[in-house]
């Protein structure tokens, strides 16, 4: 239990998926304007991961290792989140067309989100059982939304900022970001 | 080698299966009337309409939330089909309106009588004996129409003058309350010819005090075979001014003008349907949406 414990504190707080290791900045940027629309991306990173988490897990497990043919790993991890990708566009587009839209492009670029591919790598480098890969990859998409919903916070009050105009849009984004990722090396040392 | 090809081709096959079915359950129901517009619309996804699009716009006419008229490019004939399609009235079609500025004396053609330096406001300038144009019922170039308009549609121009974006502007008469000159005009896309000046003043004035002022030659009226150009009193003078009802666009006022104070633009809303084809197929509609 106390594992599990550790594994989703370090993951959500310390090690934080965008804000220390630097994965998935590309939504962190894009999709951190509304928190609505932040909260939606959230939602969908977190199912993708988790499932993603889970099948990769399995698939390493059960056909690249038998088999011995562990360099197809990539291409086997991208083949399975493209097609859970998919699947979540095809379901939110019958049940949350709202949401479809504001996410927009980045919907299908979870596909090729980093923060996605590299959770299901290290849960097959850290020689993950499935209960703790699963926990993994939910504390860490736990840790996507978290990091996105404040940053779309603090880029809504931004919207009633005075902002130097050079500074407007992404570069102050990418101040935010960093100082962000100061904050977040405070919890180091926590465990 | 013979196993990877197997194992990852029937992951594949299997994800592909997958999701065949789910597309299939989970397939949305499209609104035959959306689709059955969508065949008819310019397609230019020009976005001049306010919408995300041909698609957005479709969507938003059987919603009822916009009206049919809303498409510039489609014009009257599209408005005839949705007409057809939704099953509504023909009758009540209005001709989408754009701002017209109705001066020409930017830099080098009207004549300056000092140079204002001061706030840099339509009103502001005219406080000072009237403005420093020796014209004293031009277009100031202070720009308060350009940042009144909510578009974006009105841009200030090199000589000085504001440029209307026929494509941006969706004729809200902003401008034309916000105009201390009242020298901007709403005028119907189909209208091409404009006699753009307002001076009254007597013929030797006007043309002392702009190159391009209209001197009241009335030779655009002797011309015009549609008897839709007069010269009419206007405040405490006269000046030339069309009848849009009679006006058929044909340009030989335009073209006869000494002063070339009459003006015939191109074609509207054909220039804008292959203006906007060609920005699609190189990427960019220039609608500005995006910004």
């Amino acid at each position: 239990m106390q594992e599990y414990f550790i594994i989703i504190i370090s993951a959500v707080l310390i090690n934080n998926i965008v804000l220390s290791q630097f994965l998935g900045i590309c939504p962190f940027l894009g999709v951190s304007k509304k928190l609505s629309a932040s909260l939606g991306m959230g939602a969908a990173v977190t199912f993708v991961l988790v499932l993603a988490g889970a099948i990769t897990w399995a698939v390493q497990t059960y056909i690249l290792n038998p088999f011995n043919i562990g360099y197809l790993q990539t291409v086997a991890f991208i083949l399975v989140i493209a097609a859970l990708v998919q699947f979540v566009e095809i379901v939110m587009k019958k049940y949350s067309p709202g949401l479809y839209k504001a996410l927009g492009i980045y919907l299908p670029l979870i596909t090729t989100n980093c923060a996605v591919l590299g959770v299901a790598i290290l849960n097959i480098q850290k020689e993950f059982t499935l209960g703790k890969a699963v926990v993994y990859s939910l504390s860490n998409a736990i840790g996507f939304t978290l990091a996105l919903v404040l940053m779309s916070g603090i880029r809504e009050r931004l919207e009633d900022a005075d902002i130097p105009e050079s500074m407007q849009g992404i570069p102050i984004a990418l101040v935010i970001a960093a100082l962000m990722s100061m904050s977040f090396l405070g919890f180091t040392g926590l465990i | 080698m013979l196993v990877a090809v197997i194992s990852l081709a029937a992951m594949g096959g299997i994800f592909g299966i997958i999701l065949g079915i789910s597309s299939k359950k989970f397939a949305v129901e499209i609104d035959p009337r959306v689709e059955a517009l969508l065949n008819v619309m310019p397609g230019a996804n020009c976005g001049a309409c306010g919408q995300a699009g041909c698609a957005g716009f479709a969507e938003s006419v059987v919603a009822g939330t916009i009206k049919a008229n809303a498409c510039a490019p489609g014009g009257k004939t599209l408005y005839e089909k949705i007409a057809e399609i939704l099953g509504t009235e023909v009758s009540d079609y209005e001709e989408r309106k754009v701002a017209q500025l109705l001066c020409q004396g930017g830099f080098g053609h009207a004549k300056m009588l000092y140079r204002y330096r001061g706030i840099p406001d339509c009103h502001a300038v005219l406080s000072a004996f009237k403005g420093p144009k020796a014209c004293n019922y031009g277009c100031v170039r202070q720009g308060n129409c350009s940042r009144i308009c909510p578009f974006g549609a009105i841009k200030m121009g090199a000589d000085g003058l504001p440029v209307i974006d026929y494509y941006l502007c969706t004729g809200c008469n902003k401008c034309v309350l916000e105009c201390p000159q009242s020298i901007i005009k709403l005028v119907g896309v189909s209208h091409l010819v404009n006699v753009r000046c307002i001076n009254a003043d007597k013929p030797k004035e006007a043309k002392a005090a702009c190159s391009v002022a209209c001197i009241k030659c009335r030779i655009c009226e002797k011309n015009c075979p549609e008897d839709a150009v007069h010269v009419v009193p206007f405040r405490d003078g006269t000046v030339a001014l069309i009848d849009y009802d009679k006006c058929t666009n044909c340009g030989i006022c335009a073209a006869k003008c000494p002063t070339k104070a009459i003006d015939k633009i191109s074609d509207l809303s054909e220039e804008v349907v292959i203006e906007m084809k060609e920005a699609v197929n190189s990427g960019c509609s220039k609608c500005e949406v995006c910004q």
